[in-house]
C-alpha cells in the first residue's frame, strides 16, 4: 500500500496538534526539516562560539576557585554544542557539514558574542543575565516538537541554571568587596543589560519566521513574550543584588502586572546580526583557526582508524 | 523576590568546582615524626606541577583539534587544579611561613595567597610543566610523560605517613590513570596516523626528553614508557638532558610569562573578594 503525501503530512499534523514528539525516522515537511536544522546547528554555533568571551578570562580567573568554576562552565558549553550537533544529524546532516556552514558564515550563531569582555564581572554578568536570558528561551523548548531536541534541551537547561546561578553568585561576591569591584559589576551590567534583551530577536510584528515556528510547535513563545518574562524576572534580581539597570522607563506596571521597559535599539542588533558587531571578525578568525590547526590531527586519527580496521 | 533556586545553599554547583575547604574534616595534624618545613615544600612541588601544567592545558579551551578534546583537555585541567588546590592548601598548614603575607585585611585564602603572591623565582614545578604548548603532539608527550612519572609518584604515595598526602594521592591516582591512558592513546595514534603527524610527535619527543631526567623517574616508570614507545613503533631520543633546576626554583622565562597572565586580575585587586 502506498501511502501518498498528503497523508503523511495529515498524520504530521495530528502528532503536532496532540502535542507528541516527531521522531527522527517519521516523515516530516522537508520546510520544517530545514527550519530545525536551521535553528538546531545556530543553537550549537552559539555554544561553540560562547565559549571565547568567557574562555578568555580562564587563564586569569582571580581564584583558584573561580578558575575550576569557570573552566568546567566553558567545558560545559563544548558539552552542549556536541549534543545539539548530535541532534542536528538526526536529520540528516553532519557535525562537519555544520562546522563548514560555520565557518563560512553561512550559518550563524547567537550575537549575543560578538560582544566584548573586558572585565572579570563579564563573567559574572554573562551567567546571570546572559544565560539567565538563554534559560527563558530554551526552557519552552525542552517541550519542542522533535524529540532529539527536547530532550538535549533538558539536560541543556539543568546545567544553564547551574551557570546562572554561578554568574549571579560571582556578581553577588564582588558586591560584598571593594568599592573598585562594586563599580566593576554595575559597569559590566551596564554593558550587558541591552544586549541580552536582544538576545530574544526582533519585535514580534518584525519576525517573520516565529507564526510558522509556532505552527509547528518548534517555538512555543514569542520573542516579545519571552522578553517580557525575563525582565519581570531579572528586575528583582538586580535589586537584590544593588545594581541597576540602564533603562529610564523600566518601571512596574500594576495594571498589567508586569514590567514596562524601553526599546533595544534595533538598528545595532541589526548590524551586529549581519556582522558589524565589535567582535564578529575575531570570533570567526579564532574559530578557523582551532579548527585549521587541528587538521592534521584529525586526518591522524582517521588514519589510525583506518590502520586498527585493516588488523 | 529571589527564588531559593538561584540563592540556594546546595554546594554542589557543578562537578570539580565544590565550595568547601578542600580540606574539612581531615585531621590535618602535621604527624610528630614528619619535618612540616620539609612537608610543606614537597607538597610545594607537587601543587605547583599541576598548577602550570593546568594552566597550560587550559589553554586548549575552545582551541582544541575537536570538541571531544577540547572536552577532554579541560577535563585534565580541572583534575590537576583540583590537586594543585589540596596540595597548596597542605603546603600551607604544614608551614604557614610559605604562605606570602598580603595587606591587613586581604580575604584571600592561603591556597590563593600562593598561586596568586608568589614571584616565579618561588615556584617548585619541574621546567617541563611551564614550557609553551607548542602543538598538539607537544601538549599530548608532555601529559604522557608527566602523567607517567606523577601516577607512580601518587601511588608511592598511598602509604604516606601524612594522612592528608595519603588522601590526596588516593584521589589523584585515578585521575592520574586516565590521563595516562588518554596520552598514551593519542601519542600512538598520532606516532602512527599520518607521515606530518609521526614527524612531528618524533619532534616533540626529541624536545621533551631532555625535561624527563628532572623528573627523577624509578626504573620500573620506564619500563611503562618503553612499553607506550613500542606500541607507537618509537625509540627513547638521544639528546643531551636539559639543565632543569625547577625544584630549586630556578625557571625560563615561560614561567615567568605564565605567571604575569594568571596572577594579573587578583594582584589588581589585593583586598578584592571573589
Amino acid at each position: 500500500m502506498t501511502v501518498t503525501e498528503p497523508q503523511l503530512a495529515e498524520h504530521f499534523g495530528a502528532t503536532i496538534a496532540r502535542g507528541d514528539r516527531i521522531e527522527p525516522r517519521d516523515w516530516m515537511p522537508e520546510a520544517y526539516r530545514r527550519t530545525l536544522i536551521r535553528q538546531i546547528a545556530q543553537h550549537a554555533h552559539s555554544e561553540i562560539i560562547g565559549m571565547q568571551p568567557e574562555g578568555d578570562w580562564i587563564s586569569r580567573a582571580p581564584s583558584l576557585r573561580r578558575k575550576a568554576i569557570l573552566l568546567a562552565k566553558v567545558q560545559d558549553e563544548a558539552g552542549h554544542g556536541l549534543y545539539l550537533y548530535s541532534a542536528c544529524e538526526t536529520l540528516g546532516t553532519s557535525r562537519r557539514e555544520l562546522t563548514d556552514k560555520l565557518l563560512s558564515g553561512k550559518q550563524k550563531y547567537s550575537s549575543i558574542f560578538n560582544y566584548p569582555t573586558p572585565s572579570y564581572a563579564d563573567v559574572g554578568t554573562i551567567g546571570w543575565l546572559v544565560d539567565g536570558a538563554a534559560i527563558c528561551n530554551q526552557v519552552p523548548l525542552c517541550r519542542t516538537s522533535f524529540g532529539p531536541y527536547g530532550r538535549a534541551m533538558i539536560r541543556i537547561c539543568k546545567e544553564e541554571s547551574f551557570h546562572q546561578r554561578q554568574g549571579y553568585e560571582l556578581l553577588m561576591t564582588m558586591m560584598r568587596g571593594t568599592d573598585e569591584q562594586r563599580a566593576m559589576v554595575q559597569e559590566s551590567v551596564d554593558r550587558f543589560w541591552w544586549p541580552a534583551l536582544m538576545m530574544f530577536g526582533p519585535p514580534d510584528g518584525a519576525s517573520p519566521n516565529t507564526e510558522q515556528s509556532m505552527a509547528w510547535g518548534i517555538k512555543r513563545n514569542t520573542n516579545d513574550e519571552l522578553r517580557q518574562k525575563f525582565v519581570d524576572m531579572t528586575v528583582p534580581q538586580a535589586r537584590a543584588l544593588g545594581v541597576t539597570l540602564p533603562d529610564p522607563q523600566l518601571r512596574w506596571n500594576s495594571e498589567r502586572q508586569a514590567h514596562d521597559f524601553g526599546e533595544p535599539d534595533w538598528d545595532e542588533f541589526w548590524a551586529v546580526v549581519n556582522g558589524a558587531g565589535p567582535c564578529n571578525a575575531e570570533r570567526l578568525a579564532h574559530r578557523r583557526k582551532a579548527h585549521d590547526d587541528g587538521a592534521w590531527v584529525r586526518e591522524a586519527a582517521v588514519a589510525f582508524a583506518r590502520l586498527e580496521e585493516a588488523l | 523576590m529571589i527564588s531559593d533556586d538561584l540563592l540556594g545553599s546546595e554546594a554542589h554547583w557543578a562537578f570539580g568546582t565544590d565550595f568547601e575547604d578542600p580540606l574539612a574534616g581531615v585531621d590535618t595534624t602535621v604527624p610528630d615524626d614528619i619535618d612540616p618545613a620539609a612537608l610543606a615544600r614537597y607538597c610545594l612541588m607537587l601543587g605547583d606541577d599541576a598548577l602550570v601544567l593546568s594552566q597550560r592545558l587550559s589553554e586548549w579551551c575552545s582551541r582544541a583539534p575537536d570538541l571531544e578534546e577540547d572536552i577532554a583537555l579541560a577535563n585534565i585541567a580541572l583534575d590537576l587544579l583540583g590537586e594543585a588546590r589540596l596540595l597548596l592548601a597542605r603546603a600551607a598548614v604544614a608551614d604557614p611561613s610559605v604562605v606570602p603575607s598580603l595587606p591587613d585585611g586581604s580575604p584571600v585564602p592561603a591556597e590563593d595567597a600562593l598561586a596568586f603572591f608568589r614571584s616565579p623565582a618561588e615556584f617548585r614545578n619541574v621546567t617541563m610543566t611551564e614550557l609553551p604548548n607548542g602543538d598538539f603532539a607537544e601538549t599530548i608527550t608532555r601529559l604522557l610523560l608527566f602523567s607517567v612519572w606523577r601516577l607512580a609518584e601518587f601511588e608511592s604515595l598511598l602509604t604516606h605517613p601524612d594522612a592528608v598526602l595519603a588522601a590526596v594521592a588516593a584521589k589523584g591516582r585515578k585521575e592520574l590513570a586516565y590521563h595516562r591512558d588518554f596520552a598514551a592513546r593519542w601519542f600512538v595514534t598520532l606516532a602512527r596516523g599520518t607521515a606530518e603527524s609521526r614527524r612531528r610527535v618524533l619532534t616533540a619527543l626529541a624536545g621533551l626528553w631532555a625535561f624527563w631526567p628532572e623528573l627523577d623517574a624509578p626504573a620500573d616508570v620506564e619500563v611503562v614508557l618503553d612499553q607506550v614507545f613500542a606500541a607507537a613503533d618509537v625509540s627513547r631520543p638521544e639528546v643531551t638532558p636539559a639543565r632543569g633546576l625547577g625544584r630549586e626554583c630556578v625557571h625560563t622565562e615561560a614561567l615567568t610569562d605564565l605567571l604575569a597572565e594568571m596572577q594579573s586580575v587578583a594582584r589588581a585587586h589585593p583586598r578584592g573578594l571573589w
